[in-house]
This record gives C-alpha cells, structure tokens and sequence, in this order.
C-alpha cells in the first residue's frame, strides 16, 4: 500500500435517476473524500449516466472509495481509469478583460501555442477555449493568470473513456 | 396531526375500476391498494404504523384487511425501533408507515440505528402531492434526501406504474446482502392514482448483486494458516448472530478447539458460557480477551467492522497476528485494519464451508494461557455491601432460561453485555453501532410482538427509560407482560465514569436531578423521586416495583413473572458510584485496561 497522494481517475455508470448525484457527492463529502472533479451525462442508453471523478487520494482510500461507490444501488459498474490507457480531456474557457493591443497578440500566441482556438473577440477582451487534459489546463491558468491583469476561468471537469488503441491520455 | 390539503382518494366504493382496452380487460386499482397487496405478498403479518394527511388512504385500505395486523406506537422514533426489534428477532424485514414532514424526519435515529446495526426494514414514509414537491408545501420535508447516507437505499415514487417494482425491490434489497433499511417516499397523489394491480414476483436490479458463494481458494488458505498458528483466536461480529450462523459457528469451534472473543453485536455466536468463549473485547471488554486479542497469532474474524470501540489504537490492535476477514460488505474489509485474507460471503455460507474442512488445532498451551488471564482478573464488581448490577443480571440469568433481553445504552447495557448469558434460547438484542439512548423500551415491545411466547425483558437507565417512556400505553393496551429493569443511579453513568475517571469529577450536565431547585435549595428540598417509576407505571395501568436491597432482586423479578397482561416495572436504585470495567482510555491500546479501582 503506497501512503502517497495521487490524483486518480474512476469511471462510473450509474442508473440516470433522480438523487443519483447527490448520493455519489455526498458519499465524497459525509466521509470526507476528496473530490477534484466530477462530470455527469448520459450515454447511449438513456436510462444510465456515466460519470468521471478525479480524486486526491492515497492507496488505501481510494481503495475504499471504490467499494463505497460499488456497493451503492445506483451504481451499475466502477472502473478505476488509474492505470489503464484512457482518452481523457477536459473544456477550460478563458475570458481576458482590458487587453491592451499587446495583450491580445500574447493571448493569440498562447492559443496557437496549446492549441486552442480563440472563439470570441470584444474591443478589449477575448474570449478562448481550450481542450485538453486538466493537467495542461491547470498550466494555462496559472500562466494566464500571471501574464493577464483580469481573466475569467470557467472549466468542464474531465471526460474519460477507454481507448480503443494503446493511447496514452 | 393536522389535516391540510385534505383531498379523498378518487377511488370509488368497489375500489377498483375496469378499463376495456383493445377487447382486453384490465383490472385498475390505487397505489394504496397496491401497498397493501404488496404487503400481503411479502408475507407481511405486522406493520408499525403512526397516521396523518398524507397517508391517510393507506390507514383506510389497511383498516378494511384482517390479515395485517397494525401497531400503533405513541412517537415514530419508537415505531421504528420496534419494527428494528421486530426485524432482529423474527429474522422478517421490519415494516414502518409514517406520514410526511415530522412523521419522517422522526425516523432518523432510528433509521440510522438500523443501518448501523445491519436490520432490514421497509419504511413507507407519505410526502405530500407531486406538483407541491418543492413548494415547501405543509408537512413536507426531502425525507430521502435528508436520510441518504443512513439507508441502505432510498426512493420517491414518481411514478405510478413504477409502485409494484419499487416495493418489490426494497424488500429485496433491505433483507439481502448486508441487510439495511430502505425508505420509500410515496407522494399523495401517486397513491391515489388508478394503475396496474400487478405485483411483480421477480427482481432484476442492474447495480445490486449481493454476493452469495465463497471464495473457496481464499478460504481453505484461511483455514491452512488456522491449522498452522500457534494462538489462534476467532473473533466473532455481529454479522454471525444476523446470519443465524450461531449454531453451526460453536460446531467449528467445537471441532477446532480454539478460543473466541465477540463483539457486543457478535455476543451468542457461542453460547456465552461455552468453554472455549472468552467474553467480549474493546472498550469494556474482559480482560482475558483483550490480552488474547493482543497475543494472538492469528486472529480469524467474522461479520465484524473493527468499529473503534473495539480495536483501541488502531496501530497496536492484534499486534502479532495475521488477520483473516469474513464479511458480506467488501467496504468493511481492510477499512479500518489491515487484514492479509480477505473473503467477501455470508457468514452462514462461509462458516458452514469452514465446517466441512476445519480439523483439531493444537491449542491446549494457549488455551492455558487464557486460563491463567482469566484467574488474574475475573469479570467482576467488587462487593460494596449494597446492591450491584452484577447481582441483577445475575439473578436474571438464574430465573429467565428462555428469553430476549433488549437495553438502552450506557453503563447498564455494558453490564448487560459483560453478564447476561446468551445462548440459543437467550438473545441480546442492543443498539450496538449507534448507541441510541431510547432504544430499549421500544425494542422489546417489537421483540414481543414478534415472539410472544417468549420473555422479553429490557434493561435501561433512568436516562434512556425517560427517551420513549410514552410506549407505557403501546405496551399497555398490547397486553404485553414485559419485564422493564430499570437502573436508577440518578445520573447518566456512562458519562459521569468518563468525568470521574478523566475530568476530574465534574459532573457536568449528568446529575438528573440538576436545576434550579437543587441550585436554590442546595439538594435539600428535592422530590423523592423524579419521575416516580413506579407510580408513573401504574398510571398507565401497568404495574410498578421498587428494589433498593439486594434481597429483594429475586422476589421482585417472581412478581412481575405473575403479571402475564401487562408490563412490569422494576426500578433497582443503584449507587451512582458503580463503574464499568475493566475500561480501555478513550484512544488507548487493549492492553492497557483500567481494572476496578
């Protein structure tokens, strides 16, 4: 059992019920889990949601997190996305107020940089959207809040799904 | 409680409509009825139940069937101990109807004491009309929502189609795998409406598969290191007593001849006066079970958590020994302790499994060794000249041989625990994980309606018995001869042990005869008694007997066996200074116990 904290990765189906997400955030809460990120939507099957959480936990925890979350009613299969090879990206938007002409050619170069795509433009703000791994997006921000005087961050939660080759996230 | 938004079910006199569709005939019927049908069809004999607006209609179509009998307690929180006592000794899953509002959040504790403690229930609870829901309409509360993480499973019915399927599955889910209660939410309207009258007989649920084979491989690897170990100890949960595996546990342990410690929960896995039984271990447990818990080399445990009361500082638990875990929840495994073999089963399957295979252990040097632990320091209280709690529990071993004893919580039911026997015909029934002051007394009004042929006796403080004193008239008019101990120290002694022992006698908040009389007159103007037991008894036409020698334990407990209509009262007057011991500090090891001092 390793004691270390690490970010993790679990998938969940769930039944597409009323109160469902409730109980999953307040399985996190009531036994004081950490819960990073949780994403929920509906799959192909109108009748079951599939949810990602990303959790700071060590071995032992998060061992416990996904028996709590098994033996829930409502929850149709666990899969802990850790360590096995996942699609997984997150939506980051970041809006930047009072660009000077200056600003907005570094915002430009930021975008072409990350590969993100400016979608929105004002006389002196831009607005930009991002897609790619929490991690990353966790760069960006920090970068821009350091280069840019006022931003605005508003960001998905990731979304994950087994690959079909070996892929790496 | 009050009527509002009072609206009469659309439920013609016949209480059932015929719809024609496509030539075919269909029988419509209310949700109400289809409760009730549901009910019948899970075998349903009994119901605790407690009127209002919102569940009217069910009261109607309950008062017009004889084959469900209908209790009515005096507050909800003792209507679902009861079912909760009911569920423990009958082995049926324990049924509650409540209106909404009040009705419903007055089920927490006890929804909560259930699912600590394992009990399957149903609990019916009336929510107000669909399109009210949100309105903060009269009496409506989010009773699923406030009750989520104390149920097993929680549900509003939104739909009336859905009814059957969600009864059906409550039922299964409350009395399979680990069993836990289930609220269902029937808004008003629902149950009014016409659909099918079918219930459905089977269950399909996507995400709940309990668990019902063994682990052979992990198991005989259990069972090798059994063979192997040089001290081995089993440690029996509660998990054996609610899987019935009791009497095939003692044929193991017959055959394997090694020692066992149970839990407070677990006490009866082996008859408490078998041979190879030591006594419980944990907080208050005895003190040859403690040490054996801390020597063992192999510590085989079954249906138990490691809930903190019992493992002490979690690090120096059963130092030297290597665990092996039975438990029907995965999420009890390897949570609180680390265990090297884990089996996820049933109790009852998995010690029936170890009964085919377990073989003699060479145990007589340790078996010695707990012999030499027990002579050092007994299970016992001192002898202060006056009446002991010992002395009662005593007397009650000696006079009762078939019977379910029910206790509240605090010093009393550590005595219940560490004295009374219990055995096949003796159950212990208690509220172990949540320690629910008030529990007794309803409990054994659920424990007799479930067994009446049995003597039931609760033994509660006089905090606890004041919890839910207002059962007297469930109890009374049940014709139920219970036997009602109750151990008047004039304080709520569990508390006050801690305060003596490490808060330096103040006894803050624990004196129950504290206020403002005993502040202006110096405790010197006080009444007798507050309340008077005994008479307080006999107000509600039950009977009432005041023991304050020990002489009189004996006589007393012959009068109330004579009372067979209605309960009897016993007050034993305790001396306030009795402790509980041997006792581990809050936070310490189990080896280090405070024995009598």
């Amino acid at each position: 059992m390793d004691n270390t904290m690490k970010k993790r990765w679990i998938s969940l189906y769930v039944e597409n019920q009323v109160g469902v997400l409730s109980k999953i955030s307040g399985l996190f809460s009531g036994k004081s889990y950490n819960l990073d990120s949780l994403t929920v939507g509906t799959t192909e099957d109108p009748t079951v949601s599939r949810m990602t959480i990303a959790t700071v936990s060590d071995d032992e925890t998060f061992e416990q997190i996904k028996k709590q979350l098994n033996r829930m009613i409502e929850v149709i299969k666990v899969i802990d996305f850790t360590d096995i090879f996942v699609r997984m990206k997150e939506i980051l938007y970041v809006k930047v107020f009072k660009c000077s002409p200056a600003d907005k050619v570094e915002v430009f170069q930021i975008a072409e940089t990350f590969k993100a795509k400016v979608i929105d433009y004002g006389r002196d703000s831009v607005l930009v959207e991002f897609v790619q791994t929490a991690t990353k997006n966790d760069a960006v921000v920090k970068l821009m809040k350091e280069e840019f005087k006022s931003i605005e961050v508003v960001r998905g939660g990731s979304v994950g799904i087994e690959s079909i080759s070996m892929m790496e996230r | 409680m009050m009527l509002r938004d009072f609206f009469v079910c659309n439920d013609r006199e016949s209480g059932a409509s015929v719809l024609q569709r496509g030539g075919m005939k269909l029988r419509q019927i209310t949700g109400n009825k289809l409760l009730v049908r549901a009910l019948k069809e899970e075998g349903v004999d009994t119901i605790f139940g407690y009127p209002g607006a919102c569940t009217i209609d069910i009261s109607d179509e309950l008062y017009k069937q004889d084959d469900i009998k209908v209790i009515l307690p005096r507050h909800e929180q003792a209507l679902v101990h009861e079912a909760d006592a009911y569920a423990r000794t009958t082995g049926k899953v324990g049924v509650c109807l409540v209106t909404s509002g009040p009705g419903a959040t007055n089920l927490v504790t006890g929804l909560a004491t259930a699912n600590y403690d394992s009990v399957p229930l149903v609990c019916f609870t009336g929510q107000v009309a669909r399109h009210l829901i949100g309105n903060d309409a009269f009496q409506e509360v989010d009773i699923v929502g406030i009750t989520r993480s104390i149920t097993k499973y929680g549900v509003t019915v939104r739909n009336r189609e859905d009814l059957g399927r969600i009864i059906k599955e409550a039922f299964y889910i409350a009395r399979t795998g680990r069993p836990g209660p289930v609220l269902i939410d029937l808004p008003k309207d629902v149950m009014c409406e016409l659909g099918s009258a079918d219930y459905p007989d089977s269950v399909n649920i996507r995400g709940y598969k309990p668990n019902t084979s063994v682990h052979m491989g992990q198991l005989k690897r259990a069972l090798k290191m059994l063979k192997k170990a040089k001290r081995p100890l089993f440690l029996a949960g509660g998990g054996v007593n609610i899987a019935r595996a009791n009497k095939i546990f003692t044929e193991v342990v017959n055959k394997t001849n090694v020692p066992v410690v149970t839990t407070i929960m677990g006490r009866g896995a082996v008859p408490t006066s078998h041979p190879l039984y030591i006594g419980n271990l944990g907080m208050h447990g005895q003190y040859a079970a403690n040490m054996a818990v801390s020597e063992c080399d192999l510590l085989f445990s079954i249906g138990t958590r490691f809930n903190d009361r019992i493992t002490g500082k979690l690090h120096a638990f059963a130092p030297k020994a290597q665990i092996v875990h039975i438990d029907i929840d995965t999420a009890s495994i390897s949570r609180n302790i680390h265990v090297h073999v884990p089996i996820v089963a049933d109790a009852l399957e998995a010690v029936t499994k170890m009964n085919e295979y377990v073989e003699k252990c060479e145990t007589e040097e340790w078996l010695e060794q707990i012999r030499s632990w027990k002579e050092e320091h007994p299970l016992t209280m001192k002898d202060r000249g006056n009446m002991s709690p010992m002395d009662i529990i005593q007397e009650m071993n000696r006079q009762f041989d078939d019977a379910i004893i029910t206790t509240d919580v605090g010093q009393h039911q550590m005595f219940v625990t560490q004295y009374a026997e219990i055995n096949e015909k003796k159950q212990l029934v208690t509220s172990g994980g949540l320690g629910t002051m008030g529990y007794g007394f309803p409990a054994a009004i659920g424990a007799k309606i479930g067994n009446p042929d049995k003597t039931v006796i609760t033994v509660s403080g006089d905090g606890g018995m004041q919890m839910n004193i207002q059962e007297f008239a469930t109890a009374v008019l049940e014709e139920l001869p219970l036997i009602l101990c109750v151990f008047n120290n004039e304080y709520l002694g569990m508390v006050r042990q801690w305060q003596k022992l490490f808060y330096g006698k103040r006894y803050g908040m624990t004196n129950l005869r504290s206020g403002a009389l005993y502040r202006r007159t110096n405790g010197e103007e006080m009444p007798e008694y507050t309340p008077d037991f005994v008479k307080l008894a006999e107000s509600y036409g039950a009977k009432g007997i005041r023991v304050m020698k020990k002489e009189d334990i004996a006589a007393a407990f012959e009068e109330a066996k004579k009372n067979t209509k209605t309960p009897t009262l016993i007050e034993f007057i305790i001396d306030p200074e009795e402790m509980v011991y041997p006792m581990i500090q809050p936070g310490g090891t189990l080896e280090e116990m405070i024995m009598d001092c």
